[in-house]
C-alpha cells in the first residue's frame, strides 16, 4: 500500500508536467485545427529562459527563494509567450488559408529552427542547476522501513499545475477572450462576421499555450534539475500523445490524458518492467483510440462543409 | 565577363594553394560526442587532441610533416558515428582517435576497416571493440570485463551481506559493463536483488527509485552514463533514500557532480589510476592547467592515443594504416600514461582499474587500498 502511494505520487507529478504541455497542443488544435509540432520546443525554450532568468536574478544578489521563483515564473512566461506569438505570426498565419498540411510542415520546420537555435546559442551540453527547492515530508512510515516521501518540489509542481489549470479553464469558459476562442473553434468565418477578431484570438491562443509550456519548462528545470536543447522532442511527443488520449481539443481532456500517461508509465515501471514503459503507454493509447476514437473527453468531430 | 574570369583564376589559385598546403600536412581526426548528453566527454577528447597536436607539431611533426586535426561529431549515436566514419574515411584520413561511446566505436570501426583507416579509441571499454578481430583497431583504455571484476571485488568486500541492485541503460557500454559486473558478483556468491534496465535519455527515474527503496537497496550499481546516473542519484535523495551509487568510468567528468548536486558525495566509480598523477604526465598536466583546463577523465588518454600513432608512423616512415598498425603491435611506446604495449587484438598489455569516490566538494579521488 505504501509502495502504491509512493508510485501514485511519482505518477501524478510526472503526469502534471505532461498535462501542462498537452494543454498547448489541445488549445491550438481546437481553434486552428492544426498540430503545433513546435510546441515541445516552446517548452524547451521555456526551460532555458527559466534557467537564464534564474541565473541573472541570483547574480543580482537576490537570495529570497520564493521571490526569485515568482520572478522567474513571470519572466519565463512572458518571454516564452512572446516566442509563441512570434512563431504564429511568421510561420503559421501566412499559411492559414493554404492547403491543410502547409502549417503542419511549417511547424515541423519551426521545431528544427528552435532546437538548432538553442543548440547554437546555448551550447550543446546539458545545463544543470543545483537543487533549489529542497526538503520534503515523510507521509507514512511503513512496517518494513518503507517511507512514503513527498518532496516539496513535488507539491510545488502539482499545486502550480492545479492553479494554472483552474485559471485557464476560467479564462476559456468565463471571459470575453474565452468566448471568442470558443466561437473561433466552432466557425471562424461566422465568428468574424459577428465581430470577433479572429487573428487576435488565434494569437492569444498561441500566447497562452506558450505561457503554459513555459511553466512546464520551469517545473521541469526545478524537478529534474537540468535542461538541454533536445528535451523538447520526447516531452513534446508524450504530451501530444496525452492530448490525443484525453481527446484533442478538450482542455480537461489534455490534463486527464497527461495524468493518464504519467500514471501508466509509472505504474508499469513499478510493477512490470521499466524497459517497456513507453510500449505500455502507447499500447494503451491505441486501445483507447480503437474504442473511443475521439479520446477520453473528446467530442466527435463534425465535418464542416 | 572579364572580372568573372579573374575571380575564377583567383579561386583556382586559392584552391591550388590550399591543396599544396594539404599535401604538406597530415590530417588526423578525433571523433566523439561533441554535442548531446555525452558532450562533456567529447570536450575532454578534443582538449587532449588539440594539446597533443600542438606539442607534436612544436617538436617537428611526423617525419617532417605537420599534423592537422579534423573533428568528427557522433553525438554518441551509432548511425551518426557510421556516417562520420565514412566521411573521415572519404577524406583519406589515415588515423582517427575515437570514438567515445562503445556503441559508436564499434560500427565506426567497420567503416574504417573497409577504407584503410587506423582507429585507436581512448575511451570505449566494451570488450567487443577488439574481440571482433578487426585489423585496424586498438585502445589505450581498459576493458569492461576487467572493470567489472574490480567493481565486483570492491562490492563483495565493502558491501558484504547488503542488498545490491544493478541497473543498465541498454547501450553497448552500459549493458556490457553491468553484465560483466553481475557475472563477477555472482561468481563471488552475491546475487543482486534487483536487475533492471532503463532508457538512456530518460529524465524521470522516480518509479524505479521507489522500487529500489521498497527492496531496501544499500548499493545501486549503474551501467550507464553520467547524466542518467546523476538524475537517479538526485531522485533517490529526493525520495529519502540513502543508498550509495556505484558506476563505471563514464562518471569521470565534473559534470556528474553538477547534475547530481550535493548528492554526488560518496558516489563511487571505477577508472584507470588517475592519469593526472602519473610522473610521465606531469609536464603536460602543467600545460593544461596553464590554459585553465582540468585534463580529467579521457583527456590524457586521447593525448596518448595520438602519441602512439605518431611514434609508430614516424618509425614505420609511412601513414599507411596496415603498416602503422603492425608497427604499433610490435613495439612499445612512450606515452603520457607511461610505457604502453599492445597485444594482437589491440588491447593494452597492462590493464588496471581502481575505485574512485566523489567528495562533497565536487572532486573525485582514488580510494586508497587501505580504504579511507
Amino acid at each position: 500500500m505504501d509502495y502504491f502511494a509512493q508510485q501514485l505520487i511519482n505518477g501524478l507529478v510526472l503526469g502534471s508536467i505532461y498535462g501542462l504541455i498537452a494543454i498547448g497542443y489541445t488549445m491550438v488544435y481546437g481553434i486552428v485545427g492544426m498540430i503545433n509540432f513546435a510546441h515541445g520546443d516552446i517548452f524547451m525554450i521555456g526551460g532555458f529562459i527559466a534557467l537564464i532568468s534564474f541565473l541573472v536574478l541570483v547574480s543580482f544578489g537576490l537570495t529570497a527563494i520564493p521571490v526569485i521563483l515568482l520572478l522567474v515564473l513571470l519572466v519565463s512566461m512572458a518571454v516564452t509567450a512572446l516566442y509563441g506569438w512570434t512563431i504564429e505570426r511568421i510561420a503559421y498565419r501566412p499559411l492559414r488559408h493554404s492547403f491543410r498540411l502547409a502549417p503542419m510542415l511549417s511547424a515541423i520546420g519551426m521545431s528544427f529552427v528552435l532546437t538548432n537555435f538553442s543548440q547554437v546559442s546555448q551550447g550543446a551540453r546539458v545545463k544543470p542547476v543545483p537543487p533549489i527547492i529542497t526538503g520534503g515530508h515523510t507521509l507514512h512510515e511503513g512496517s518494513q522501513g518503507f517511507a512514503v516521501q513527498l518532496s516539496n518540489i513535488q507539491i510545488v509542481v502539482v499545486l502550480t499545475t492545479l492553479v494554472l489549470l483552474a485559471l485557464f479553464t476560467w479564462i476559456v469558459s468565463r471571459t470575453r477572450l474565452g468566448r471568442d476562442m470558443r466561437a473561433c473553434e466552432q466557425d471562424q468565418t461566422m465568428a468574424a462576421l459577428l465581430g470577433v477578431d479572429v487573428d487576435r484570438t488565434i494569437s492569444m491562443t498561441f500566447v497562452i499555450g506558450a505561457a503554459l509550456a513555459a511553466v512546464a519548462g520551469m517545473m521541469y528545470l526545478l524537478y529534474y534539475g537540468l535542461v538541454d536543447f533536445f528535451m523538447g522532442f520526447v516531452a513534446g511527443i508524450k504530451a501530444f500523445t496525452a492530448a490525443v488520449l484525453g481527446g484533442i481539443g478538450s482542455l480537461p481532456g489534455a490534463m486527464l490524458g497527461g495524468l493518464a500517461i504519467g500514471l501508466i508509465e509509472t505504474f508499469w515501471s513499478a510493477y512490470f518492467s521499466v524497459e517497456y514503459k513507453d510500449v505500455a503507454a502507447f499500447s494503451i493509447l491505441i486501445v483507447v483510440l480503437i474504442f473511443m476514437p475521439t479520446g477520453l473527453l473528446g467530442r466527435p468531430e463534425v465535418e464542416k462543409v | 565577363m572579364k572580372s568573372l574570369k579573374l575571380i575564377g583564376l583567383a579561386l583556382g589559385a586559392s584552391f591550388a594553394l590550399s591543396a599544396s598546403a594539404f599535401a604538406q600536412d597530415i590530417t588526423i581526426a578525433v571523433a566523439g560526442p561533441m554535442t548531446g548528453s555525452e558532450s562533456a566527454f567529447g570536450r575532454q577528447m578534443k582538449n587532449g587532441a588539440d594539446q597533443a597536436i600542438a606539442d607534436i607539431n612544436a617538436a617537428g611533426g611526423v617525419g617532417g610533416k605537420k599534423l592537422k586535426l579534423e573533428v568528427g561529431d557522433d553525438a554518441c549515436d551509432p548511425k551518426q558515428a557510421r556516417s562520420v566514419a565514412e566521411k573521415l574515411a572519404g577524406a583519406k584520413i589515415p588515423f582517427v582517435a575515437g570514438h567515445f561511446c562503445s556503441s559508436s566505436s564499434i560500427p565506426a570501426s567497420e567503416a574504417y576497416a573497409d577504407s584503410n583507416v587506423l582507429q585507436i579509441t581512448p575511451a570505449s571499454t566494451n570488450p567487443l571493440f577488439t574481440e571482433r578481430k578487426l585489423w585496424n583497431v586498438a585502445r589505450v583504455c581498459g576493458r569492461d570485463d576487467q572493470q567489472g571484476i574490480v567493481a565486483a571485488n570492491y562490492i563483495a568486500k565493502a558491501y558484504k551481506g547488503k542488498n545490491i541492485a544493478i541497473l543498465n541503460d541498454k547501450t553497448t557500454y552500459g549493458k556490457g559493463l553491468a553484465d560483466e559486473t553481475k557475472k563477477s558478483l555472482n561468481k563471488l556468491g552475491i546475487t543482486e536483488k534487483v536487475n533492471e534496465s532503463y532508457n538512456k535519455g530518460d529524465k524521470d527515474f522516480n518509479a524505479i527509485v521507489s522500487r529500489l527503496k521498497k527492496e531496501n537497496i544499500d548499493l545501486v550499481y549503474v551501467g550507464g552514463y553520467h547524466q542518467e546516473a546523476g538524475l537517479i542519484l538526485r531522485q533517490m535523495r529526493d525520495q529519502g533514500m540513502q543508498a550509495v551509487l556505484m558506476a563505471g568510468d563514464a562518471m569521470n567528468d565534473k559534470e556528474f557532480a553538477s547534475i547530481a548536486g550535493p548528492a554526488a558525495a560518496g558516489t563511487m566509480f571505477t577508472f584507470g589510476p588517475d592519469p593526472r598523477n602519473k610522473p610521465t604526465a606531469k609536464a603536460i598536466v602543467e600545460k593544461f592547467k596553464a590554459k585553465n583546463i582540468d585534463p580529467e577523465g579521457y583527456t590524457l588518454y586521447t593525448y596518448a592515443a595520438i602519441q602512439v600513432w605518431t611514434q609508430a608512423a614516424a618509425k614505420a616512415k609511412t601513414t599507411d594504416a596496415k603498416k602503422v598498425m603492425e608497427t604499433i603491435k610490435a613495439g612499445e611506446w612512450d606515452t603520457v600514461l607511461g610505457k604502453m604495449g599492445f597485444d594482437a587484438k589491440g588491447d593494452i598489455k597492462v590493464i588496471d582499474y581502481v575505485v574512485y569516490k566523489w567528495d562533497d566538494k565536487g572532486n573525485y579521488a582514488e580510494i586508497n587500498p587501505k580504504g579511507s
